[in-house]
């Protein structure tokens, strides 16, 4: 682009206007994470105080020593790293299987197939009948509540179906005629040509159970095996239970201020997010592209 | 092997029908020839049978009066009579009234709002500097519900929370904004903007990429100025992606997100703050209302599909004439 053209005194002014909203917007965005990081840091006397903004003067580590002093947080950061990593499994073995014949023109009852999946993503069940399902399987308060109602997203399958279509047809007749099965086709040749497809949903699988709230809120009652964002809720919104146990401290141990207990308990929740964030925004627009893809 | 096979079926097939025998045989070939594909393809099946149709034939019960330990057999039918008490309920105005006032809200404060920035990006003629603005608002997206609540909850809560502390300075008098009802739809709105904005972006921006600059360098040719160039280059660029969402949007015009207005619920707001969702989940779920609340589900989703078709409808009108 020639900038000569776009040098004008008006463009300028909008310029350094435009560069300082989105600036400030930018900023503005994730100013509350980090103000979170750095109050959970904070002592008690410099949070009454306000006698900082974003990094404390004195770090202390209370609030994180006092949540891990007992088991509750460990325990459903336990919960939610086993759902997630199992969930994930569980989604891209289902959804590669069945998007694989589904991408086959002569597997017969393709069409049927596609149609219930299209038909699911206008029009579901619901809460109740889901619900009343999953009891009657008796799921309720297993963790398999969390992983198997939401084995497929419909989206998805179809997303990844039509990536299998696109693949050149000769690559699977070669192996077809080197003996190869059905079974061994998606194996040997589909699968690994789909690596960077799988990556990118497996991240979003990841994601999302990560953050899930809602399946363990319907189907665990038992506070025993509440993932991580149940117990946010409990800890921050509700402020019920008790996070810590002072018994295993040291006698000499303060009880953080309840505020960066909860910022303590927030930041848990949100670093395994901001790890993977980079492979996300990596793959995120892939992602979306590859969506906008229909057939 | 294949010899055997065949011998098999037409022995098999000896009693029955000329046409069925041929269809038997057929179905046969086709199973024998993509074994593996249906051995794949059971348990995505087995999925959508499980978790997709069976819980669609469940609700039946919504005009049953259900009881869990009769099932559905056993229960009484009971006919419209879950659906009139519901329309004849208070509440039903109330949801209709929450659900509809934070999809207006929703449409007027947060959608224009990913249009602006993407266009304020487009601007941007630092390449880094774009990129760090995109990396940064696009975070929230990723993050859960929960934790946008509770960072919500810590910034405003009255005991000691820092926005409630700044709001008060400012003026003058404290704002309980998380248990107030009038401060509860700005309050959703503006957790949306937050979390969401960053991300809209990225459907605009596509659509911008594919904008040829020498469209750009004609208009500047003819005189144009920043801002005209944005009105008549930019924006027209991206009509056709906004008036698309826009109609998928009013397809989904009942859909307030669950979880948002769940974990921002409290007894002080819950008045403005119950949609449909909530409402389902509490009746249902809490109370054991199981036939009721899935009467007041399949009236939301009914609700919904007319207005997905009705949109996807108008799109495709769209579609036809409005491009041109």
């Amino acid at each position: 682009m020639n900038s000569k053209l776009f040098n004008t005194p008006g463009g300028r002014v909008f310029d350094v206007f435009n560069v300082v909203l989105l600036g400030l917007l930018g900023i503005l965005t994730v100013l509350p994470f980090l103000y979170i990081v750095g109050n959970s840091f904070a002592t008690e006397a410099e949070i009454t105080g306000r006698s900082f903004f974003l990094i404390p003067r004195e770090f202390s580590f209370s609030a994180y020593a006092y949540i891990f002093s007992s088991s509750t947080i460990f325990r459903s950061i336990g919960v939610s790293i086993f759902v997630t990593v199992a969930g994930t499994f569980i989604n891209l073995f289902f959804t590669m299987t069945m998007a694989y014949p589904l991408s086959r023109s002569d597997f017969w009852g393709r069409s049927t197939l596609m149609n219930i999946v299209i038909f699911s993503m206008l029009f579901s069940g619901g809460m109740i009948p889901t619900y009343l399902v999953v009891r009657s399987l008796g799921l309720i308060d297993s963790y398999w509540a969390l992983m198997l109602p939401g084995a497929i997203s419909a989206f998805n399958l179809i997303v990844v179906k039509n990536f299998f279509q696109q693949m050149p047809a000769g690559l699977e007749e070669a192996a077809r005629i080197d003996g190869c099965t059905d079974l061994g086709v998606l194996w040997r040749i589909v699968l690994p040509l789909s690596k960077p497809v799988i990556a990118t949903f497996a991240l979003f699988y990841a994601v999302g159970h990560w953050n899930n709230f809602f399946s363990a809120l319907l189907y665990i009652n038992d506070s025993d095996k509440w993932p991580l964002q149940i117990m946010l809720r409990q800890i921050v919104l509700l402020s019920q239970g008790t996070v810590g146990d002072m018994a295993n401290m040291d006698p000499n141990f303060v009880q953080p201020p309840e505020q960066s207990i909860k910022m303590a308990v927030i930041v848990v929740g949100t670093i395994p997010i901001l790890l993977v964030y980079p492979f996300l925004q990596k793959h995120f627009a892939k992602g979306v592209m590859l969506g906008s893809i229909k057939g | 092997m294949n010899e055997r096979n065949r011998s098999a079926a037409t022995l098999q097939a000896d009693g029955s029908v000329l046409s069925g025998k041929k269809k038997e045989a057929r179905w046969k070939k086709e199973l024998r020839r993509n074994k593996w594909l249906y051995v794949l393809v059971a348990p995505g099946f087995l999925y959508f049978a499980v978790f997709k149709l069976l819980p669609m034939w469940g609700i039946v019960i919504a005009f049953q009066d259900y009881q869990p330990f009769l099932g559905i057999r056993g229960s009484d039918w009971v006919g419209f009579e879950n659906f009139t008490t519901f329309f004849s309920n208070p509440d039903f105005f109330r949801l209709l009234r929450n659900t509809l006032v934070l999809a207006i809200y929703d449409l007027v404060f947060f959608f224009p709002a990913p249009i602006l920035i993407a266009l304020l990006l487009n601007e941007v003629r630092f390449h880094w500097f774009k990129r760090t603005v995109q990396t940064l608002v696009y975070v929230p997206h990723f993050v859960s519900m929960v934790i946008i609540a509770s960072i919500t909850y810590v910034f405003l809560t009255p005991q000691g929370g820092v926005l409630y502390e700044m709001i008060a300075w400012i003026t003058g008098r404290p704002v309980d904004v998380l248990s107030n009802p009038d401060t509860f739809r700005p309050l959703i709105i503006g957790q949306m903007m937050w979390k969401e904005m960053g991300w809209g972006t990225i459907i605009f921006l596509a659509a911008l990429a594919g904008v040829d600059t020498e469209q750009y360098e004609a208009a500047v040719v003819d005189g144009a100025g920043r801002m005209r160039r944005m009105w008549h280059v930019t924006l027209p660029a991206i009509r056709a992606t906004i008036v698309i969402l826009l109609i998928l949007r009013l397809g989904n015009f009942l859909d307030t997100g669950f979880e948002q207005i769940y974990l921002m619920t409290n007894s002080l707001n819950r008045d403005v703050a119950d949609v449909f969702d909530t409402y389902v989940y509490t009746v249902g779920i809490t109370q054991g209302a199981f036939s009721y609340s899935t009467a007041v589900g399949l009236f939301k989703s009914l609700v919904g599909i007319v207005l997905v078709l009705g949109s996807n409808h108008i799109a495709k009108r769209f579609g036809h004439s409005g491009i041109y």
